[in-house]
């Protein structure tokens, strides 16, 4: 039984002093030293940084992919930085979307089924699954695509099936690690204006990238490099 | 998630990955395939001779000539002459052996045969008119050698259906035809009905003519190469080894039975001895089917290592996407079932289909064998639930976030 904590409760993410180390072959790796941040609901982050600043791995702890080596991890008002696989892995399915920069559908299989595919985890029953997963192609604007297999779709489709997928489960947060950052320019525009139409619907947005006019579309962007925040603006 | 949506999953997974499916189903069915179709040819060659030496006839009593088997010399083959029509005769006639029918001296040799212009390598079997009562042999036309042939050194012949087939043809009346055992002319008097045989000794490729005209006129010898025995019932058949062996014993002159000059068999010793040697067979058969058993098995291991390794990234994104590790690794083990049920269905089908057309080319019984059914099901399946298992499981274990990095 988890005990919401009150002092963060207006947060939908809290971060106290988190910090990642890796291990590996003896060598240690500082990946994040001190990172303290909230965001509130409805707000739409870009995170940016250099590469090998760190933004990765806070994107992982964020996603409830890796846990921190110390510190505290708030989502939703919930302590998650130490349950067990299983338990993140309900996490993962109930509360965040996932938006990666390789799209990850599953291959020769229809844009549906990829949408379905979080329902199925979640025991949602198959007409309910159906009808959702129709439901958000429409709003990405693929409705003529969800009988196309996922590689039969240019990588903007693809990408708008990935955006489908994460909001199937009503997620707290939706996380988009560099989204566009393998799509054509002209599709990126029309992928960022689903971020934004998104936003204006309500929703918790964290993003990673390195592209400035990218994060030029959220309304604040928090600077990581060398494991800590150098700068937090609001736009 | 649930077990039937899991499966429908599996299917799924299959279907969409056609090659990679029919590979690893291709190991189960060869694995499977080849152990059920070789222990069957195995045992099915067991049971076709053992019952073509029971058609031999049943209470038969074999007397060959040469050393005793526990005898330190032996004599090389063909020079045994210790057996002649004598003695023959005198077990007939004698009073001290009372557990025996009938007594049939024979002498048997290959000889070129000719018919028209056909030719022919056949054995030629010398007999007296016991001959085909002991050996159960009927006649289809004709009639078989009566004993004033044998008096007469008459030379007439008896045909085998598969000699009569090889050297007029299909068809044809053969009786009363002639034909010519090493040059000498013979008149056919019968036909023999087919026993049923098949290989190398095949009772239905044979020619049979008088005892005394083959030893005088085509052999020119005055033994026999053996001599046939019928015992009264199975029952007496010790009995009656021994009656024989203790009244040539003394006909001989030995007085030490180690150094008897002849060997008594029954049809049991003849049977065991050859049920030992197609045992060694059938065990040679299931050993070869066993290594393909294995081969099959480590076909199997290597799609699965592969599959699993291959869809590391998949099994990433279905975690980051909110499946648990037992959902995952009952997913891969569903697979692994289903390609093991299909697979062995499969392989069944082609092992019990390989053993029906080889028992009919050449002529076995066929023989499945359940055990080797169920053993070669049992086997590819734990290999395939093993290796299907043991990769899924490393594989789930991987943070969703590593395993979504593997390229």
């Amino acid at each position: 039984m988890v005990v919401p904590d009150l002092s963060v409760a207006n947060h939908m993410i809290k971060m106290r002093h988190i910090g990642k180390t890796y291990a590996q072959d003896g060598v240690k790796t500082v990946a994040l030293k001190d990172v303290s941040f909230e965001v509130s609901s409805g707000e739409f982050v870009a995170i940016m940084g250099p590469s090998g600043s760190g933004k990765s791995t806070l994107m992982h702890i964020l996603g409830a992919l890796d846990t921190p080596t110390f510190g505290q991890y708030f989502l939703d008002g919930q302590d998650i930085s130490r349950l067990n696989d299983d338990e993140l892995a309900d996490i993962r399915n109930q509360k965040i979307g996932f938006v990666f920069q390789s799209f990850n559908l599953l291959p020769r299989t229809t844009a549906l089924k990829n949408v379905m595919l979080p329902m199925a985890y979640a025991g949602i029953n198959e007409a309910e699954k159906r009808a959702k997963a129709l439901k958000l192609l429409n709003e990405v604007g693929l409705s003529d695509r969800s009988q196309h297999l996922s590689n039969q779709l240019s990588g903007g489709q693809q990408q708008r099936v990935a955006i489908a997928r994460a909001l199937t489960m009503d997620p707290k947060i939706i996380l988009a690690d560099e989204p566009t950052g393998n799509i054509a320019t002209t599709q990126a525009e029309e992928i960022m204006k689903i971020f934004t139409k998104l936003h204006k619907q309500g929703r918790t947005i964290v993003m990673i990238t390195h592209e400035e006019d990218i994060a030029a579309h959220a309304k604040r962007i928090i600077i990581i490099r060398d494991g800590l925040i150098t700068k937090d603006l609001k736009l | 998630m649930k077990l039937l949506e899991i499966i429908k999953e599996s299917f799924a997974t299959l279907r969409l990955n056609k090659m990679r499916t029919g590979l690893a189903a291709l190991g189960i069915i060869i694995g499977i395939g080849s152990v059920i179709a070789l222990i069957s040819i195995g045992r099915g060659s067991q049971l076709a001779i053992e019952t073509q030496i029971q058609s031999l006839g049943a209470n038969l009593l074999t007397i060959n000539p040469g050393a005793a088997r526990t005898a330190g010399v032996r004599e090389a083959p063909g020079s045994n002459t210790t057996l002649t029509l004598a003695d023959a005769m005198s077990i007939k006639n004698s009073t001290t052996i009372t557990t025996i029918n009938n007594v049939s001296p024979e002498f048997s040799r290959r000889f070129q045969v000719i018919a028209g212009g056909n030719n022919s390598n056949t054995q030629i079997t010398g007999v007296y008119p016991e001959y085909d009562t002991i050996h159960k042999i009927t006649i289809d036309s004709g009639s078989f050698i009566a004993l004033r042939d044998v008096d007469s050194v008459g030379r007439v012949a008896v045909l085998g259906p598969t000699t009569v087939t090889n050297l007029f043809g299909e068809g044809v009346t053969t009786v009363g035809q002639s034909i010519k055992i090493n040059k000498q002319s013979f008149k056919v008097i019968g036909i023999t009905k087919p026993k049923g045989g098949s290989g190398f000794n095949n009772p239905d490729d044979a020619i049979y003519i008088p005892l005394s005209t083959m030893q005088k006129q085509l052999a020119g010898v005055d033994y026999v190469s053996s001599i046939a025995i019928e015992a009264k019932s199975p029952d007496v058949m010790t009995d009656a080894q021994n009656q024989i062996g203790y009244f040539l014993l003394e006909h001989h002159k030995i007085s030490d039975p180690a150094k008897a000059d002849f060997t008594i068999m029954s049809q049991n010793d003849i049977l065991n001895t050859v049920s030992q040697v197609t045992g060694t067979f059938t065990t040679l058969l299931g050993g070869i089917a066993a290594i393909s058993l294995l081969v099959g098995g480590i076909g199997i291991m290597n799609i699965m290592l592969v599959t699993v390794t291959e869809r590391t990234r998949e099994i990433g994104l279905r975690k980051a996407l909110g499946a648990k590790k037992k959902t995952i690794i009952t997913q891969f083990l569903v697979e692994s079932v289903i390609l093991t049920f299909v697979g062995g269905i499969i392989g069944m089908l082609f092992g019990i289909g390989i053993s029906l057309l080889l028992s009919k080319i050449l002529n076995f019984p066929s023989a499945l064998s359940p055990v080797s059914i169920i053993l070669a099901m049992g086997v590819s399946g734990l290999i395939s639930i093993v290796f299907g298992w043991y990769p899924a499981r490393r594989a789930a274990s991987l943070q969703p976030i590593e395993a979504l990095r593997w390229e």
